[in-house]
């Protein structure tokens, strides 16, 4: 038994806490704004939450640079990048609807429960108007799943899982980066001409929803040629050593290995089993290939030699010869004195596009944003003409299919390009099964 | 059957990583009684001794040329490293090549010095705090040298490979198995063997060894006969450190140096301590190659099939059995961490 002691003082405090834990809720859409974070001074705040830790981290820090670089053009600065080249002609250089772009970043640490937070954070403490960022599906899709909850436009900067605009699609989310079912598409006719029809296919899979989604998008697409997808083996992110996955790979019949790992994590697969020997072994009388369906000009830094020759697909190559590409890795390029890499693309056209969305509807109010993006069609902005799909906020493009380099010329050669995949043979219905069937629906936008 | 035996072989060569670092850890708990959660920092930067050993024989001048264009459309920068220029194309490549190996000839001084700096700069101070503060300390440490080398290196990992002839793999075959492992594998399997057994034998067989194991044993005697234990023990921290960063020199090639490589190494040492049994080399030792050994066969799909997950935990539920029935762990001393 204890005894408990009650003062006016400490009914009093508790009182106090109590009230505002309860006002705690109301705090979020108590503002007399119209919407959530209604810019009011001649600035408008956009966040920008990467991974500056964690597995992939380098992917994070390039967006950063690239995110820098968009708020420089927006306001007037650098030599104004694709606002020169982009179809939609309404951005010129000052800042958003007359107000000057600032921003606020923060570190998701490749967490979802941390990108959560830190959303939160921005949208709460600095007023943000707009979230983007994240470099994995599971932050993209919690934080998307919070901006939804609050009225905040997320615009998703590098998510692969078909999750994001699949059974996880929100009203306020936008995805321009490309998903596991078109890499599955654009890769498989690829992967016919060069490795048969006859091949066994062991998959190495990242265990959350963007592993899960990007083998169940490669493996439907493979066993429609005629792949046998001998087993899916789930290995934990951020696993570091690789070496008790790859050994029972060796005997299990397979001729093909399937890494479905991204950043850190490919990087240590993929020079793990190529030390294994496994490219040189001849398995089923066929030479024994490695495919990285996902990759980046990062991880194939990281990779080294061991990227030669290995398959996989990317949204955006900075050697494609377009107006929108190469004015953007010029400006990238003397900024920062390499070429950026895909995720810093998506990145940088993101942040345009969501300007440009809220020039055109002539206010930031996230409705009428989000209006504006649906169902948009614009080119100029790199990869060809391109739209924003309205019932599920994904942009179709063409995709690229990528080889690595067999003697590259620098460092930053290290991957060619192969096929450009033309968007119509990587579309699909709104109401696919991968994307969550009959039931994924939007629902109702947010203003907050 | 190949399968069990690769595992066996995995098992080992990690192992060899756990009890290299698990007897640093011994070492300094043995000694100066301190709970050193930095000590996984030290093996991260034994590694990136190696990356900078890399750097340093990579390092080079630029030349233009004109013939070449770079990404932007410029003449290309050609970088020449120096020691090709003035050693040669063989000799300077060579030098390149074996840059990880060589590396261990930088990692012992710099290791060394590492360690002396951390002990006299900052654990000397916590010798006689409960270990909470020791740990929070040592932690804390560990975080401010992961974002040291994070701020310098980048958040990439960074390709390290081992010397052209050791990068394939071997072919094996007895007992009817056949069986291809990567050389540089088994290659850092056997150097861990032969430190740990250096480092045993210099505890067994000299004179700075036998008081160093006095020390261990009852250090109030020792002071008590005139032997100034103090510095003995400073100069095992040194060791300590230089094994955990030769355990990382060499790991390299296999994982590839990141910032956060210090971090994952740590904690499984320290279950490996535990279980060994807190004070005890040889417990050290054989709790590393056994939990080695241990989580490869749980990474088996045979194995995965049965218990789903179980790879991820078998370290952690040995561990907590051993807390639970023999607290000393497997070898350690009577009466340590039991009351």
């Amino acid at each position: 038994m204890s005894k408990m002691n009650f003062s006016r003082r400490g009914v009093l405090k508790t009182g106090a806490v109590t009230g505002a834990g309860l006002a705690l809720p109301t705090i979020f859409t108590s503002s007399a704004s119209a919407y959530t974070n209604e810019p009011t001074g001649s600035s408008v705040k956009l966040g920008f939450a990467v991974p500056q830790t964690g597995a992939y981290a380098e992917e994070g820090l390039d967006e950063l640079r690239a995110y820098e670089l968009a708020v420089e053009h927006l306001n007037g600065g650098g030599d104004g990048g694709m606002l020169n080249t982009m179809s939609s002609k309404t951005l010129d250089g000052t800042g958003i609807l007359g107000k000057k772009v600032e921003y606020v970043t923060g570190d998701d640490q490749t967490k979802s429960d941390v990108a959560r937070a830190l959303a939160q954070s921005m949208i709460q403490k600095d007023g943000v108007v707009m979230v983007t960022g994240g470099s994995s599906s599971g932050t993209a899709i919690a934080v998307q799943g919070l901006c939804q909850e609050a009225g905040i436009i997320f615009m998703a900067c590098l998510t692969h899982s078909n999750d994001t605009t699949g059974k996880d699609r929100k009203a306020n989310g936008f995805r321009y980066f490309f998903n596991a079912y078109m890499s599955g598409a654009a890769i498989a006719p690829v992967l016919s001409g060069a490795y048969g029809n006859e091949r066994r296919a062991y998959h190495l899979t990242a265990d959350y929803t963007w592993g899960w989604t990007q083998q169940e998008s490669i493996a439907a697409s493979t066993e429609a040629l005629g792949w046998e997808t001998v087993n899916n083996v789930l290995t934990p992110v951020g696993a570091g050593d690789f070496s008790s996955y790859i050994a029972p790979v060796i005997n299990s019949g397979a001729d093909v290995l399937i890494l479905n790992h991204y950043g850190g994590d490919m990087v240590n697969s993929l020079t793990q089993a190529v030390q294994f020997g496994l490219r040189d072994k001849m398995v089923n009388g066929k030479q024994f290939e490695i495919i990285v369906p996902l990759y980046s000009e990062l991880m194939a830094a990281g990779a080294g030699s061991n990227i030669q020759g290995v398959y996989g697909t990317m949204n955006w190559n900075w050697q494609l010869q377009d107006p929108g590409t190469q004015a953007f890795v010029k400006s990238f390029g003397e900024k920062y004195g390499r070429p950026p890499s895909g995720a810093a693309h998506t990145a940088y056209v993101q942040t345009l596009l969501y300007a440009d969305a809220a020039t055109r509807a002539g206010t930031f109010e996230p409705c009428a944003v989000a209006a504006a993006l649906e169902g948009f069609e614009f080119d100029g902005m790199g990869i060809g003409a391109t739209t924003y799909r309205a019932e599920d906020h994904q942009c179709f493009k063409d995709v690229l299919v990528m080889k690595g380099k067999e003697s590259p010329a620098n460092e930053y050669d290290t991957l060619e390009i192969v096929e450009v995949t033309p968007r119509a043979q990587v579309e699909y219905a709104a109401d696919h099964p991968m994307f969550g069937g009959a039931e994924a629906s939007l629902g109702e936008c947010n203003n907050g | 059957m190949d399968a069990l035996f690769l595992q066996i072989l995995n098992g080992l060569e990690k192992g060899g990583a756990y009890a290299l670092i698990a007897m640093g850890l011994t070492l300094i708990f043995g000694t100066l009684g301190v709970v050193n959660f930095a000590h996984g920092a030290l093996f991260m930067i034994g590694a990136f001794v190696a990356v900078t050993m890399q750097r340093i024989f990579n390092l080079s001048h630029e030349i233009v040329d004109a013939t070449q264009k770079d990404f932007l459309g410029n003449p290309l920068k050609v970088k020449v490293p120096y020691v090709i220029e003035w050693f040669g194309d063989g000799f300077g490549k060579f030098l390149i090549d074996w840059s990880v190996p060589l590396a261990i000839l930088l990692a012992i001084p710099v290791m060394m010095l590492v360690g002396f700096v951390m002990e006299r700069g900052l654990i000397k101070h916590f010798y006689k705090r409960p270990h909470a503060d020791q740990i929070l300390v040592t932690f804390g440490l560990a975080i401010v040298l992961q974002e040291i080398i994070k701020y310098f290196f980048g958040a990439n990992p960074i390709p390290t490979p081992a010397p052209s002839e050791y990068r394939g793999t071997i072919e094996m075959a007895f007992f009817g198995l056949k069986l291809s492992y990567p050389v540089w594998r088994l290659i850092y399997f056997f150097f861990s063997a032969v430190v740990i057994a250096s480092v045993f034998a210099f505890l067994q067989f000299t004179t700075f060894g036998m008081v160093v194991r006095a020390g261990m044993a009852d250090r109030e005697t020792v002071g008590l006969l005139g032997i100034d234990i103090d510095r003995r023990f400073t100069l095992m921290f040194g060791i300590a450190a230089a094994v955990a960063g030769l355990a990382g020199v060499m790991y390299t090639p296999i994982l590839s140096p990141n910032y956060h490589m210090g971090m994952d190494f740590l904690v499984l040492s320290f279950v490996v301590v535990v279980v060994g049994g807190m004070g005890s080399l040889s417990g050290a030792v054989a709790a590393g190659f056994l939990l080695g050994i241990l989580q490869a066969f749980a990474s088996m799909n045979e194995v995965k099939s049965l218990l789903p997950g179980i790879d991820q935990i078998i370290i952690y539920l040995v561990a907590i059995v051993i807390l639970l029935t023999r607290p000393r762990g497997l070898l350690g001393r009577k009466g340590v961490m039991e009351d």
